[in-house]
């Protein structure tokens, strides 16, 4: 089983959107949605819902306020000054180091779990679909990442699948190291703007730095063909796959608002041409094994 | 004022909006690209730089003479950062939260802390508009400790911008919490939408008064309006899509540059902002 891990550095290039498009045209893959934070891929492919489950993650220190003599040494100890004035812990600063509760001297600190969210095994038209919510202002995201990378992994074995398709998340901080571990293949998406190439750039040599095969492919590349050049042939030169072009397109939003993927709203047109060839050209890659 | 730009979906035009607000207030401001994880701002303002330095995390090192293998810090470590197996004893400094639970706890001092690069923060300015930005170094996963460190180069005398990172989670809240307004940017789609009610939903927890800025207005889609409406979040303003602002800003322009017009827009979202910060009744949220 072959793992694609879609990611991009800066936010908004058009990962989701082309996701759903391989989700159409792979027609048996498992999909992962591993962006935890912001998670879209469901608007589109409209998943009926198997089963959920809570994420429990952390702990989140409580004073006992009974207990509590107003010594202040939890305050002295608290590195992200999440103690208040009235001793009371704001959950939101507190980091689930657990300091204050290994030191109070009246041991009353509690230090419960968290729940800070939940993930869902479902069915979509295009297969099985493993994602998550992560609750707002909630951390350990890279760690739902990896949990649901982990279950769409056991599901694709379990179904017998050979691909594993995952929208990752923006940036290249911990979610998005969560999301390429062990993975086959990153696909990164940009798009032909000083904010892209910058952000490919990082998040290419963060695919790199975790051994894993990098394609690049560029988005709305009629935006600026100049620097989608570039990119192609900075791709080239850095050992990258240069997987295709995509124009910039009103189709993508059209099928977005009628919840389809650009294959399935305007199949006949020139965006979802340029996809399928996009699509061609990722699977002959990862067929042929790739190297980086 | 400290005010912050974030979003939930990436991609909607933080970074337009927070480099042309800044540009069109001009001197008396500060810029502070919190984004440590894909930082462009400085793409846009092309600022003068005057100071680089490498901001560390502190991280245990054991002195493996003195230890005596009794296992309190690995006990009392949440992240798993440092372990005793018999007789060896190992830390991952990858894991380190830097909360100092293992020097404090070592009854043979053995432990102390080292520096380990988080990545650079850079201080700079451009036609009196002060700016500072940081990167995290390629393969960091924690963000939050360096966005606190450019949060920690806020000038008290200024009108400070803050350029959040996309999402809902730790980064969002370290760049955001303590701000006295948010200024969410979203795009008139379903993904934007949707990403829009859990960044609403994120400010809701912090309990702060927040606007709204729809980017790239065409498609007929009303249901960001319409949910702007329900929640009681002011549309601060609206920019349109036009292909000159997307081939303006692949090429690194600023809008109220090549497009003098908006400089007088940028001018009245904020002072509409500048209206609401004023106007906001304390008493409402006790």
């Amino acid at each position: 089983m072959n793992e694609l891990v879609v990611i991009s550095g800066k936010g908004g290039t058009g990962k989701t959107s082309l996701m759903a498009a391989f989700a159409a045209l792979a027609g048996d893959a498992v999909l992962c949605d591993a962006d935890v934070d912001a998670p879209d891929l469901h608007l589109i492919l409209d998943p009926s819902t198997r089963f959920q489950t809570p994420f429990q993650s952390g702990n989140t220190a409580q004073i006992r306020q009974e207990d509590c003599t107003g010594c202040g040494l939890c305050r002295d100890l608290c590195r992200w000054d999440a103690v208040r004035e009235d001793f009371r812990i704001d959950p939101l600063d507190c980091e689930g180091c657990g300091v204050c509760v290994w030191f109070c001297p009246e041991k009353a600190i509690d230090f419960p779990p968290n729940v800070c969210g939940e993930w869902f095994v479902s069915d979509t038209r295009f297969g099985t679909m493993v994602h998550a919510r992560l609750a707002p202002a909630e951390e350990n995201s890279g760690k739902l990442v990896a949990l649901v990378r982990q279950e769409a992994r056991k599901i694709a074995e379990t179904e017998g699948r050979s691909l594993l398709l995952t929208d990752g998340p923006p940036g290249v901080g911990c979610p998005v190291i969560a999301s390429l571990g062990g993975a086959a293949a990153a696909l990164v998406v940009a798009e032909p703007t000083v904010s892209g190439v910058h952000d490919l750039d990082r998040v290419a040599d963060l695919a790199s730095f975790f051994k894993v095969p990098v394609m690049v492919c560029v988005n709305k590349a009629d935006i600026n063909p100049e620097t989608a050049e570039t990119i192609r042939r900075t791709a080239e030169q850095k050992g990258h796959t240069f997987a295709g072009s995509i124009p910039f397109h009103e189709d993508f939003t059209r099928a977005m608002i009628q919840k389809q993927s650009i294959e399935e709203y305007a199949p006949e047109g020139e965006a979802a041409a340029a996809v399928r060839a996009l699509w061609r050209r990722i699977v002959e890659q990862m067929g042929s094994g790739l190297e980086f | 004022m400290i005010l912050s730009i974030a979003s939930g979906k990436g991609g909607t035009g933080k970074t337009t909006v927070a480099t042309n607000l800044a540009l069109a207030l001009g001197g008396g401001v500060q810029l502070l690209d919190c984004d440590v994880e894909e930082p462009n701002a400085a793409l846009f303002i092309g600022p003068e730089w005057t100071r680089e330095e490498t901001f560390y995390a502190m991280v245990p090192e054991v002195d493996e003479d003195a230890c005596s293998r009794c296992g309190q810090c690995a006990e009392l470590c949440q992240f798993k950062a440092i372990s005793v197996f018999g007789d060896t004893i190992l830390t991952f400094p990858e894991l380190c939260h830097s909360c100092g639970g293992c020097v404090r706890v070592c009854p043979e001092k053995a432990v102390t802390e080292v520096g380990r690069p988080l990545g650079m923060i850079r201080t700079g300015n451009r036609n009196g508009l002060a700016f500072a930005d940081a990167e995290l170094n390629v393969g960091v996963a924690f963000a939050p400790p360096l966005i606190r460190k450019v949060r920690s180069e806020t000038l008290l005398d200024r009108t400070v911008i803050i350029d959040a990172p996309p999402g809902t989670s730790c980064p969002v809240i370290a760049a955001i919490k303590g701000t006295d307004f948010v200024l969410l940017v979203t795009e008139p789609t379903p993904f934007g939408l949707s990403d829009l009610k859990l960044a609403a939903e994120v400010v809701r927890i912090l309990d702060m008064p927040c606007g709204l800025v729809i980017n790239r207005t065409g498609e007929k889609y009303e249901d960001v309006h319409a949910f702007a409406e329900e929640k009681e979040i002011p549309v601060l303003m609206e920019i349109p899509f036009d292909r000159r602002i997307a081939e303006a800003y692949s090429r690194g322009e600023p809008m109220v540059a090549g497009m003098p017009e908006w400089r007088e827009r940028f001018l009245d979202l904020y002072e509409r902002i500048v209206n609401i910060v004023e106007h906001r009744n304390p008493e409402r949220n006790v």
